[in-house]
């Protein structure tokens, strides 16, 4: 059913429609809308599940690790400082092999302090073990936390997913959802059995200490997990479509012109909406432009990326995130995907922008195809202010 | 072999280690439906490196401060499962894990009320790590990290009050216990599964390494713990002491003499006397001595 709704509400209501066990938080801007909306429903007697107010971040993803692990469907959601504070929980999870599913609202991260939207939080992580899948709008982000407890649940799988939205551009933004109805939900979704549990009759330790010996074969077998997830995730799109009519195709990338495209902006979430209208703005001028939007970051699509954007002759990068003292974090995988290949982008540029929730505007976007010439840069920042840089230091 | 045991001999604890002796009697009275949250530390290293277990109940093991965490989780599902009456839930670690840096996660789990039996084993240091000082390393112990020295004698501050703190969260039952009483440490631990609510205990548990005594003398050492009033034994219920163990107190030295970490004090009468203080006060606090 049509429902013009806030993003996080929006959530919230997909989350109760999973029904699950345990749900805990802590709150930080601008995750906190969808977890009150989730202790209301609680209140209100509509959701059966615990609902367990926690003293920080790293014990809200420490509750969800022990209720997962006892055999329940588990959800928390977080932003920056919160998702860095249970960094080390959010490791021991993948590493655990628990399907827990959790919302990062994305937001910058501090000093200097900043509640606004970029996407450092959750591409900080992006080594931890976690399939990380990027909303464009809140269709998305309601349909893709399905397909997460699917994607996770899956005795395939038995890793984490983190469903990663742009805070207060989605989690606050109002649009129109297609809420998908509870049947069609359960017809998707069954109920959670897990593979394994604390269960006294049938005892079993978990979390065990692992030597030099034994270590190693525990992550080579997580990133195998990874590679052939590439495939699930293409199958369970399939199922979802079948069951809701919304195709998502592979649920790796999203191509929107990129056929005969001479220049293609490569980017994540929400800001891949502003791209596609510059790219339909230029090519009614007869400019042969293009963007690709990466939905999942984690595993990352680089056989995907590869075919889209082989035959492009150039390719700006556009990260909402930097790694200082580095290339992009997008734009190294985007240079990794064609590397030693026959065929691919004569320049790949990268790009930063929207930090700290600057607005990345049209003008921006149309900045940055400008940028993107013969000559390769990497890093380039888009709408810096000048006059911000020019301080100086007394004595 | 006791393949039926809850917590089975063949793990890799120290001779002479009294966390590991606790650990077996707080399970084997907590019983069979239990299921264990377990901090990062010695008892989870030596009792489960795989792929070998010691524990014949359902544990599990994340990181070393969040077992309160971990078993809040546990239980909100168990009772999600509508099973959480059926099954006893224990949060465990040593004393760094509980006191220091998971504190916080300890509060959050008394605050909220959840049905949970916290056990602390308290064996006065990050001995896992190598002897380093915790919060809970008593006055002038030697350790790694609060080393004597010409300067020094050792650690410069008295025991954090774990139990005190806990009790100040409202909560319906705290113990202290000790390896060197083992009946007293089951009884206790019955006690406190039979209370719906958080639970806290704290067992001083002898460490062969880091106190430096003979592994024979893992018994006498924790005894006279308690004798010379170092370690009181008590219970509160619903905020009142309601127990405690009464002694006729031995003069501090005898337990000091007992083991390597403390040798340093022996020709130090002054920091001895301080240390007898803190005996006094315990005494006189908890009104320990047998009336005559």
């Amino acid at each position: 059913m049509k429902q013009f709704v806030e993003g996080s509400h929006a959530v919230a209501e997909i989350i109760k429609a999973t029904n699950p066990g345990v749900i805990s938080a802590y709150p930080i801007t601008p995750q906190t809308h969808i977890v009150e909306d989730l202790a209301q429903m609680v209140a209100n007697g509509q959701l059966k599940s615990q609902f367990v107010n926690v003293e920080s971040e790293h014990s809200a993803a420490s509750v969800v690790l022990g209720a997962s692990a006892t055999g329940v469907r588990v959800y928390t959601a977080t932003s920056s400082q919160g998702l860095f504070y249970m960094q080390e929980v959010v490791f021991n999870i993948a590493g655990m092999r628990l399907p827990v599913v959790m919302t990062c609202a994305n937001r910058a991260i501090s000093a200097p302090i900043n509640i606004w939207n970029d996407q450092q939080d959750s591409i900080s992580l992006r080594d931890a073990g976690w399939f990380q899948i990027y909303a464009e709008d809140n269709q998305e982000a309601v349909d893709f936390h399905l397909i997460a407890y699917r994607l996770a649940e899956d005795k395939r799988v038995m890793l984490p997913v983190m469903v990663c939205m742009d805070g207060f551009i989605l989690t606050h933004g109002m649009e129109t959802v297609d809420m998908p109805e509870q049947d069609k939900v359960n017809k998707f979704l069954p109920n959670y059995k897990p593979l394994y549990k604390l269960d006294p009759a049938s005892p079993i330790s978990m979390g065990l200490l692992a030597d030099p010996d034994y270590y190693m074969e525990t992550r080579f077998a997580i990133q195998e997990t990874m590679k052939e997830s590439i495939g699930y995730l293409s199958e369970i799109s399939r199922e979802f479509n079948t069951v809701f009519g919304r195709d998502y195709k592979d649920l790796l990338v999203e191509e929107y012109q990129t056929k005969d495209a001479e220049k293609v902006i490569v980017a994540m979430g929400s800001v891949c909406g502003t791209i596609k209208e510059v790219v339909d703005q230029q090519r009614a001028k007869g400019k042969k432009v293009g963007s690709l939007r990466i939905i999942s970051y984690r595993p990352f699509p680089y056989a995907r990326v590869y075919e889209a954007l082989k035959d492009v002759p150039r390719v700006a990068v556009l990260d909402k995130a930097v790694s200082l003292g580095a290339y992009a974090p997008i734009a190294v995988e985007m240079k990794a995907a064609f590397y030693g290949k026959k065929k691919g982008p004569k320049v790949i540029s990268s790009f930063v922008a929207g930090l700290g929730g600057r607005d990345i505007t049209l003008e921006s976007i149309d900045e940055v195809f400008r940028r993107l010439t013969v000559k390769e840069v990497n890093s380039d920042f888009i709408d810096l202010k000048p006059e911000l840089l020019k301080e100086e230091y007394g004595d | 072999m006791e393949t039926n045991a809850l917590f089975r001999p063949g793990h890799t604890a120290c001779a002479g280690c009294g966390q590991a002796i606790a650990a077996r009697l707080v399970i084997e009275a907590a019983g069979a439906n239990t299921i264990i949250a377990n901090n990062t530390g010695c008892l989870e290293v030596f009792s489960t490196k795989y792929p070998e277990t010691a524990w014949g109940v359902p544990w599990i093991h994340s990181l070393f401060e969040n077992s309160a965490a971990v078993a809040s989780g546990v239980e909100a599902a168990l009772k999600f499962l509508g099973k959480k009456d059926s099954i006893n839930v224990i949060a465990q670690g040593g004393d760094g894990g509980t006191g220091d840096i998971g504190l916080q996660a300890l509060s959050g789990m008394l605050e909220r009320g959840h049905d949970i039996l916290y056990v602390c084993y308290d064996n006065e240091a990050y001995m896992n790590t190598g002897i380093q000082r915790s919060g809970l390393t008593p006055f002038d112990t030697n350790t790694t990290t609060s080393p004597m020295g010409s300067g020094s004698s050792g650690n410069i501050r008295p025991k954090k009050p774990v139990p005190e703190i806990c009790l100040a969260h409202g909560i319906s039952y705290v113990a202290t216990a000790s390896a060197g009483f083992p009946q007293d440490l089951t009884r206790k631990v019955k006690k406190a599964i039979s209370i719906k609510g958080p639970k806290y205990i704290q067992v001083h548990v002898p460490c062969p390494l880091g106190w430096r005594y003979e592994t024979n003398q893992m018994l006498p050492v924790a005894k006279l713990a308690v004798e010379t009033g170092l370690y009181p034994l008590f219970e509160y219920e619903n905020g009142v002491l309601a127990n405690r163990k009464q002694i006729v107190p031995k003069p501090v030295e005898e337990y000091l003499k007992s083991q390597g970490r403390f040798k340093h004090l022996l020709n130090n009468p002054e920091e001895i006397k301080k240390i007898q203080d803190i005996a006094d006060n315990n005494i006189k606090k908890y009104n320990l001595k047998v009336e005559a």
